[in-house]
């Protein structure tokens, strides 16, 4: 007698282990399969090229009718099963009929996570897993309109393109700060991002959706903070969870999937289950590929090869847009014992990392050139020694073996058409002519001729190897000291580059710049973040973890780990309130030490990093501000008493003083910013050793620029002499603006002046005008992005994991 | 016995720890540092710089390192060990993933010795 097979989900997985079960074991058993889709089975992937009109429903069958007459499937389609019995051995479907078996196959898939948001359930609002959402999503695209994909991972982005190809205008938002962050790594996720936006596809990232709102039918989608975008289409893509309810409630053994052995079995040894549903070894799969290795080993298993196992699988996915390549495959985390191959090429948009452990392949992430993504996938599977191809990996297959490939070398043997210069179109003929026939000697003399690397600069090192593979040993580059070992720049050009190119995210300049390594260390990353807020004020989202403990916490770190709270007490004047709201913090939170500092303020000392935030709270109740003691940032302006008490003042010094921190506070600098006012040339104020003083005296207000009095010791040189309070303000913050554009991060004013000299400052933030003015305009204009007190949101509870233990376990040990 | 597993301890979620950042653990023996690096692995270490005690879990994390805030010594998280010419070590903490959740091997329940 044949045994009787019941098949529960005709989707890919199903398909593919009958398929094997015929080959193997034809006639062994009668199969009856149930379907909750009301069709047969097709290629679920191809969804995508059929929402982006590539393909029609009939092209992606996998399965026609005819095919499952062969092999006298009764094929029940449209009928969901409700039920198992395991004891009775029979299935229910949803028309109530039951059916028996002998051995059972679940391979029921997954569902689409649908986050319960307000309005989810609102005519507009679909998913994206089978034939019956494109139909939808379809049907909303002919009439054009808008479409909001929540998600941008694989699923999400596929359905952007699709979409946006169907004349629709589609926004992707996003939770994380870039796409598809599960395969891909900052730069490649940056990367995809510019792609798609190039299409017209917005993209909004660390977005997180409050709701769907609309009366009828979704109108618009509303982020946490408050933005709305119209929506007559929305599409939830925000991920999958295995289909395992059936499962349950038939008592087999559930974690996140139906709990299989390598032999595809459950709990149930008459039962096994393959595809999405399943967890094996902890391991749930969302891909194909593991699913078909699953298939092959469950029909071995029913055509009764006992010895068929399955043993996990590593994978590798691909984004089916087309006209994007990307590759990524394995584990690309970083760890002891790791290292990282980085290829980057910002001229064709290329990024490609590899990950080696144990001189073999772990992980790997392509971009723009996926070419070699099988390749490397082999390697990796197969777990292939590397150290021979190591040289030229990174270049792919084409390479492999052959000679290192080494800069000067490749440029050389460029043809002298190749294009070296993209901006003012320069190939390389022209700039090796030129250096032969007029003699050219350095990289500002092929500038001046050429016009290469003239614009962005971006082929600066091409042209220098140019230089000297034409020159030889004649010629020397100019040494620059780089930022750090991630790059090449220094900088000076970083900075260039950053405003020339318009690059306004970290994973930007990393990718446009060629970073060497995949996520920078602690001397770039603060660099950049300040480089990239000074450049795009409003624009550049402030990323915490790239700046020191002090300016991400917003006080000071001391050598028990306690922190210190400095307010700002304007111009060094404070009132009796703020006297008293001190005193009692002092009180209230037992702060061990309480002293005036250098820069004419009160400095609370000790206190513990999880009051930070109600210290603050009761400092701000009483007006008082932080002083940003802690910042590469305005700090202190001291002043002296000036006209309104001093026998000798001669402007009111202190007024000056509290005017120019009002409104300068809250401003970044590429390191710290002091300012004196002394009230005449006695000079109390100790003006003449500050970053910018000012020393008032009968006839004005003379400026002073470029003191320090710490490490080194440097006395102020005079900038100019001004006439009234007014002009002194716009001088004093034309400078300091000069500075924040100019300066290197950690750069103090006294050695940016050095390296510019006096004289440029001079010529600039006093001399010209109008020059003076558009400086202090673009302070003024980044001030209203900037000035705000950062305690204020943090003591209403803003960013509370900083000042949070995660855990304590310290009173578990006593119920031990 | 509490109510835990016997030899894991939960001490919350994976997004509680801000990516590239830090966390702290209050136990018995003293604080514990747990990182979540730019690749979303997460690692656990004594919050003490082997240098002179300064709180890991305030530095800048970068790669599978971390430099310290006091005095940047960079630290090794998967080791403990410092990097570069300094020498001395932080005790590494058994680290789990589960579903989300975050577990520390329950030994950290154990008072200093
Ligand atoms: C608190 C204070 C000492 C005091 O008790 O008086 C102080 C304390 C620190 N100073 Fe200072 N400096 C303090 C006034 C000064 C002064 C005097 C002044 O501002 O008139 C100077 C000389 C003037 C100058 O800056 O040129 C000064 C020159 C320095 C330097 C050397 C800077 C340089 O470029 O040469 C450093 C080191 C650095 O920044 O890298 C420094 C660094 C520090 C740090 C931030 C050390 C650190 O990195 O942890 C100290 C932390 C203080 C804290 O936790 O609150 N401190 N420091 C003063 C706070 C002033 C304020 O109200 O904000
Ligand atoms: C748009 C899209 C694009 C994709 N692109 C790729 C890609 O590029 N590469 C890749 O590797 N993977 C891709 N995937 C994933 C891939 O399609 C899945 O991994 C694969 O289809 C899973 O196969 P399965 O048989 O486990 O589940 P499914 O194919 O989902 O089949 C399960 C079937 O079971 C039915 N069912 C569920 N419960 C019951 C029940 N109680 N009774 C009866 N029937 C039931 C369901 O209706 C469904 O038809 C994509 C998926 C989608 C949706
Ligand atoms: S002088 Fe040195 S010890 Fe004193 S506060 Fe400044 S940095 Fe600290
Ligand atoms: S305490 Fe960590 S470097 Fe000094």
């Amino acid at each position: 007698m044949t045994e009787k097979l019941v098949v529960i989900g005709n989707g890919m997985a199903a398909g593919r282990a009958l398929e094997h079960l015929f080959e193997e074991a034809p006639g062994r058993y009668e199969v009856t399969l149930f379907g909750a889709e009301p069709r047969v089975n097709y290629n679920r992937i191809m969804l995508s090229p059929v929402l982006a009109g590539e393909k029609a429903y009939p092209d992606i069958l996998i399965h026609d009718e005819a095919w499952y007459r062969r092999h006298g499937v009764r094929l029940r389609a449209g009928r969901k099963i409700v039920a198992i019995d395991r004891a009775a051995k029979t299935v229910t479907a949803s028309d109530g009929t039951e059916t028996p078996y002998d051995r059972l196959l679940l391979a029921t898939g997954s569902d689409p996570i649908i986050i319960p948001l307000p309005g989810h359930r609102l005519p507009g609002v679909a998913t994206f897993r089978d034939l019956d959402d494109v139909e939808t999503m379809l049907k909303a695209a002919e009439s054009g309109g808008r479409a909001v994909v929540i998600g941008g991972g694989l699923l999400g982005l596929e359905a952007a393109a699709g979409l946006k190809g169907r004349g629709m205008a589609v926004t992707v938002v996003h939770l994380a700060p870039t796409l598809m962050e599960r395969q891909l790594d900052p730069a490649a996720g940056y990367l995809l991002q510019k792609e798609l936006e190039g299409r017209g596809i917005r993209v909004v990232t660390r977005a997180n959706t409050k709701s769907i709102d609309g009366v009828d039918r979704a109108e618009s989608v509303t982020l946490d903070d408050g933005t709305e975008i119209p929506a007559d289409l929305v599409v939830m893509a925000v991920g999958i969870r295995p289909s395992t309810a059936l499962a349950k409630a038939a008592g087999l053994a559930v974690n996140r999937g139906v709990l299989v052995d390598d032999s595809m079995r459950t709990s149930d040894p008459e039962i096994l289950a393959v595809g999405e549903c399943v967890e094996h070894r902890g391991q749930c799969y969302g891909l194909v590929a593991p699913l078909y290795e699953m298939a092959k080993v469950a029909a071995a298993r029913l055509a009764g090869d006992e010895a068929a196992a399955y043993a996990g699988s590593v994978t590798s996915t691909k984004l089916k847009v087309t006209g994007i390549d990307l590759f990524s495959a394995g584990d690309f985390a970083e760890c002891e014992g790791r290292e990282e191959i980085v290829l980057r090429d910002a001229s064709r948009s290329v990024y490609k990392r590899l990950v080696i452990e144990a001189d073999r392949i772990v992980g790997a992430v392509l971009y723009g050139d996926t070419a070699d993504g099988g390749w490397f996938f082999d390697l990796m599977r197969e777990k292939t020694a590397i150290a021979d191809l190591r040289e030229t990996l990174i270049f792919g297959r084409a390479y492999a073996g052959g000679a290192p490939l080494d800069p000067m070398a490749a440029v050389a043997a460029l043809p002298d058409s190749a294009e070296i210069c993209g901006c003012n179109g320069v190939c390389k003929g022209t700039i090796v002519s030129a250096i032969t026939a007029k003699g050219l000697t350095g990289l500002d003399e092929v500038r001046a001729h050429t016009k290469a690397s003239n614009s962005c600069g971006s082929c600066t090192g091409l042209v220098e190897r140019l230089l000297s593979a034409t020159l030889g040993g004649a010629y020397t580059p100019k040494a620059v000291k780089p930022v750090c070992g991630c790059t090449e720049l220094g900088h000076g050009e970083l900075r260039r580059l950053i405003a020339a190119k318009e690059l306004k995210t970290i994973p930007a300049v990393m990718q446009e710049l060629e970073w060497a390594t995949s996520c920078g260390c602690a001397k770039c990353r603060p660099a950049l973040n300040y480089y990239l807020l000074a450049a795009w004020p409003g624009e550049y989202a402030d990323d915490a973890q790239s700046r020191f403990v002090n300016e991400r916490v917003h006080a000071n770190i001391q050598k028990d780990g306690t922190y210190s709270v400095v307010p700002r007490m304007w111009g060094g004047v404070t009132s009796a309130r703020e006297l008293r709201a001190i005193a009692d913090v002092v009180e209230k939170f037992a702060i061990p030490t309480v002293k005036c500092t250098g820069g004419q303020r009160i400095d609370m000392l000790g206190v513990r990093k999880e009051d930070l935030p109600a210290v603050w709270a009761d400092l701000n109740a009483a007006g008082l501000v932080s002083g940003h003691a802690y910042g590469k940032a305005l700090r202190t302006v001291k002043t002296c008493v000036g006209s309104d008490w001093c026998r000798f003042g001669t402007q009111d010094s202190t007024g000056l003083g509290i005017r120019l921190e009002k409104f300068m506070w809250g401003a970044w600098t590429p390191a710290k910013v002091k300012l004196a006012v002394s009230g005449c040339p006695r000079n109390c104020a100790e003006a003449t050793c500050k970053d910018i003083g000012v020393v008032c005296v009968e006839s004005g207000y003379e400026i002073h620029v470029g003191g320090a009095a710490g490490l080194d010791i440097k006395g102020t040189e005079v900038l100019g002499r001004v006439a009234s309070e007014d002009e002194a303000l716009e001088t004093i913050v034309a400078i300091v603006q000069l500075y924040r554009e100019q300066g290197w991060y950690l750069e103090r004013i006294y050695k940016w002046m050095a390296r510019v000299g006096l004289e440029t400052i001079r010529a600039q933030a006093l001399d010209d005008r109008a020059g003076r003015r558009a400086l202090f305009d673009r302070f003024a204009f980044s001030q209203r992005f900037s000035q705000s007190d950062p305690w204020e949101p943090r003591a209403r509870g803003a960013e509370a994991h900083e000042f949070r233990p995660m855990a304590d376990l310290r009173a578990l040990e006593a119920v031990r | 016995m509490n109510a835990m597993t016997a030899d894991w301890i939960e001490i919350g979620r994976v997004e509680d720890v801000p990516l590239r950042g830090a966390r702290t653990v209050k136990t018995p023996a003293g604080d514990i540092a747990v990182f979540r690096i730019a690749t979303g692995e997460m690692l656990a270490i004594e919050d003490r710089c082997p240098h002179r005690g300064g709180p890991l879990s305030q530095g800048i994390v970068h790669g599978d390192a971390v430099t310290c805030p006091l005095h940047n010594w960079v630290l090794s998280l998967r080791t403990g060990e410092a990097q570069g010419a300094d020498r001395g070590c932080a005790k590494t903490i058994p680290l789990r993933i589960e579903d989300g959740r975050v577990l520390l091997a329950a030994r950290v329940l154990a008072a200093a010795e």
